[in-house]
């Protein structure tokens, strides 16, 4: 390799470390808030704010583990599922007389369990993640029906379900705003400023190189599946709360959800690339464009239609610039070679 | 190299993960011991009943109302919103038809919130949950929105009125009427249930029973059984048979589910007694056309959809121009459905079934 082309290399580093996806997924998302709140009547509201901090809590948080997860090339499917469970387990303690304060903690613990079930399938047995946590999805959502079956417990106390949908004083901050805001800061810190994180994506870009590198990369990820299952308990805590009923069917569905957020915010399937602003960007921008849609009102199919687009235009993408800023970079390399017959 | 030698230096401690989780949960949880039993009702009951109700107010003109099926694209709650924009039509209002397209309770929420938002005048819901909606409903209703259930219900105390489908009696008066008329008004009649312990068909199957014991009208008629096809197609149609073969002389079989009455249909329209036992019940208009078609099926019932509608608009038009408040006792006019009053909890009951025959099957699309 040449120095000249040496150089090119960095100058097409510098290039990419502006335009990469969830650089450009930041941008779009401010650019769609200001839209919306600008052009979609009702959106711009205090209310409507409140409203879609609620509606985008739970995705968020669990969106959270996933993007480490991901990163180092895993997936955890089963996120949804264990937060059914969970709130199946806070209906039946709830139910034999168990004291709130008691099964708050009890049900982070249960899903902190159902993930390091999904950990010891996938690192113990060297199981591909895929194929564990669609079993999990299957068997947490099974054992929630085995718990509660068709029924709901609802009887949960107003002061504490009315705090979940609750606002910080007279301020519009909704009070799951602190936790999330907390949760969000302490993941991008161990996933972009500790040595562990550091560890994720080494995990993530090639397992065998880390391992040589002296990463305990199965260790690592048993315990991304704990910590997991334990954000999923804490948000099957809180869908109970917020919607005040303990169903088997709670979160039914949102692991498709999660990972679209995930993905939308720039995070590779393959693991290896990805940064927790661009998720949370991921996150906001597909729950507020769902809201502005609704308020618009267009038909929840052709919701449904944008959510899933927007999926492949998000796997796509990335694979399409990488391939377009390849073949220019060859361009460019070839231009500046010099000829060899002057 | 030097990831690998930072990461020994900083190792993931084995508990900090589920340390971190346990903290978090008993930062969110508030103190004292708050169990099932020991939880204070503290304000369930605040109803905003300071309003007073004038019973010789008109409709107002100009209120927005929006309708929220348990999920969209569903044939019943398309019949019910088509007669329900009509009306809203007349009384010159807005109308729109919006839900999600999964039936649950959380994708529900997320729809009031935004009808809410815009600042709809009336909301008439058939709710996926009981108590899952009651938060966001309140909120709506804080916020000066009148809330009106209808087909499904929800917690008493986070709407203002249940518009009901069923009178337990009406149904069961209106199925033993229909039987009997079949009949010629003697003979064997059988019913076909859902489950042993399905509350709406028991509620019936007693009426029908007392009806025939009590009835002058109905005492050549003998109830030789009940049958439980437990709403499943395969098992309905085995005790179709079950019941045709143990009574040889039976008249007229009386299926009050919507799943019985199709299975007992299509055993009997390929056997021979087609024709010669008559086959009554709840259906709908979509599943008995063929049967109602190739003379199997005589008439069937079943409320309208599109009458339930239109009664949920005008309950909730009514309340939002303070005719009524939707408190026992209170009447009003729903248009040409006639005159209506308010029951206990505020529900508001449609009436006896419609009847569906031959001649009038054709009008109907659900």
């Amino acid at each position: 390799m040449s120095v000249e082309a040496g150089r090119q290399g960095r100058d097409g580093l510098h290039l990419s470390r502006f335009a990469t996806w969830d650089v450009a997924i930041i941008v779009v998302t401010v650019v769609f808030l200001i839209f919306a709140v600008t052009s979609v009547q009702h959106f711009g509201t205090s209310q409507n704010a409140t409203f879609l901090v609620l509606e985008l809590a739970p995705i968020l948080l669990l969106a959270l583990p996933m993007t480490l997860i991901i990163v180092t090339g895993e997936i955890d499917l089963s996120v949804a599922s264990t937060v059914g469970l969970t709130s199946s387990a806070m209906g039946v303690m709830w139910n034999s007389g168990v004291p709130l304060e008691t099964i708050m903690p009890l049900c982070v613990v249960i899903g902190a369990v159902l993930g390091a079930v999904n950990g010891f399938f996938v690192t113990a047995l060297g199981l591909p993640s895929l194929a564990v946590t669609i079993g999990t999805l299957a068997l947490y959502r099974g054992l929630a029906f085995v718990l509660l079956g068709d029924t709901a417990v609802a009887d949960f106390p107003r002061s504490h379900s009315s705090w979940t949908i609750g606002t910080i004083g007279e301020t519009p901050i909704p009070n799951v705003l602190v936790p999330m805001i907390v949760l969000a800061g302490l993941f991008a810190a161990v996933l972009h400023a500790m040595p562990v994180g550091r560890a994720i994506f080494a995990s993530g870009s090639n397992r065998v190189a880390a391992a040589f590198a002296g990463i305990p990369v199965a260790k690592l990820k048993f315990w991304l599946y704990v910590t997991s299952g334990a954000v999923a308990g804490l948000v099957g805590v809180f869908w109970t709360l917020r919607f005040s009923s303990a169903r088997a069917d709670n979160a039914h569905g949102l692991e498709l959800t999660v990972v679209a957020a995930v993905l939308l915010g720039g995070v590779s399937i393959f693991g290896g690339k990805g940064t927790l602003p661009g998720v949370l960007a991921g996150v906001v921008l597909l729950s507020s464009l769902q809201n502005a849609l609704r308020l618009a009102n267009v038909s929840s199919e052709a919701l449904t239609v944008v959510t899933g687009s927007l999926l492949i235009i998000s796997v796509l993408a990335p694979n399409i610039l990488g391939r377009v800023r390849g073949v220019l970079r060859r361009r460019l390399r070839r231009t500046h070679v010099p000829a060899p017959n002057p | 190299m030097s990831i690998g030698r930072s990461l020994q230096r900083i190792p993931v401690h084995p508990a900090a993960p589920a340390a971190i989780g346990l903290a978090l949960a008993l930062a969110l949880s508030a103190c004292g011991g708050t169990t099932q039993d020991s939880q204070d009702d503290t304000d369930s009951g605040s109803d905003d009943s300071d309003a007073v109700a004038d019973p010789d107010a008109d409709y107002e003109s100009g209120l927005s109302l929006a309708m929220l099926p348990k999920s969209v694209n569903n044939p019943y709650f398309e019949t019910s919103s088509e007669a329900a924009a009509e009306v809203v039509d007349e009384l010159g209002g807005d109308y729109e038809y919006t839900g999600p397209s999964d039936a649950t309770a959380s994708s529900q929420v997320s729809y009031i919130n935004t009808v809410s938002q815009q600042g709809t005048d009336v909301i008439l819901l058939s709710a996926n949950d009981p108590n899952a909606l009651c938060s966001s409903l309140e909120q709506a209703r804080a916020a000066g929105t009148v809330v009106v259930t209808f087909d499904s219900d929800v917690d008493a105390d986070c709407r203002d009125a249940f518009v009901s489908q069923v009178d337990d009696d009406a149904v069961g008066e209106t199925l033993i009427e229909m039987a009997a008329e079949q009949i010629g008004g003697s003979g064997t009649v059988a019913i076909l249930s859902a489950t042993a312990n399905a509350t709406n068909q028991n509620a019936w199957i007693d009426v029908i029973e007392e009806q025939i014991e009590t009835n002058p009208d109905y005492a050549d008629i003998e109830l030789a059984g009940v049958a439980y096809g437990d709403d499943e197609d395969e098992k309905s149609f085995q005790e179709t048979q079950g019941l045709l073969q143990a009574n040889p002389d039976l008249d007229a079989i009386i299926s009050p589910t919507t799943v019985g009455i199709a299975a007992a249909a299509r055993y009997l329209s390929s056997s021979d007694q087609q024709g010669e036992v008559a086959l009554t019940g709840l259906g709908t208009p979509n599943q008995m056309r063929e049967y109602v078609e190739d003379g199997t099926v005589t008439e069937f019932a079943l409320w309208d959809p599109g009458e339930l509608g239109e009664l949920a608009v005008y309950t909730g038009a009514a309340i939002a121009s303070n005719i009524i408040t939707g408190a026992e006792g209170e009447t009003f006019t729903a248009g040409d459905l006639g005159e209506y009053t308010v029951g206990e909890d505020g529900v508001v009951t449609l009436g006896p079934p419609a009847r569906f025959n031959a001649e009038n099957i054709d009008d109907y699309d659900f």
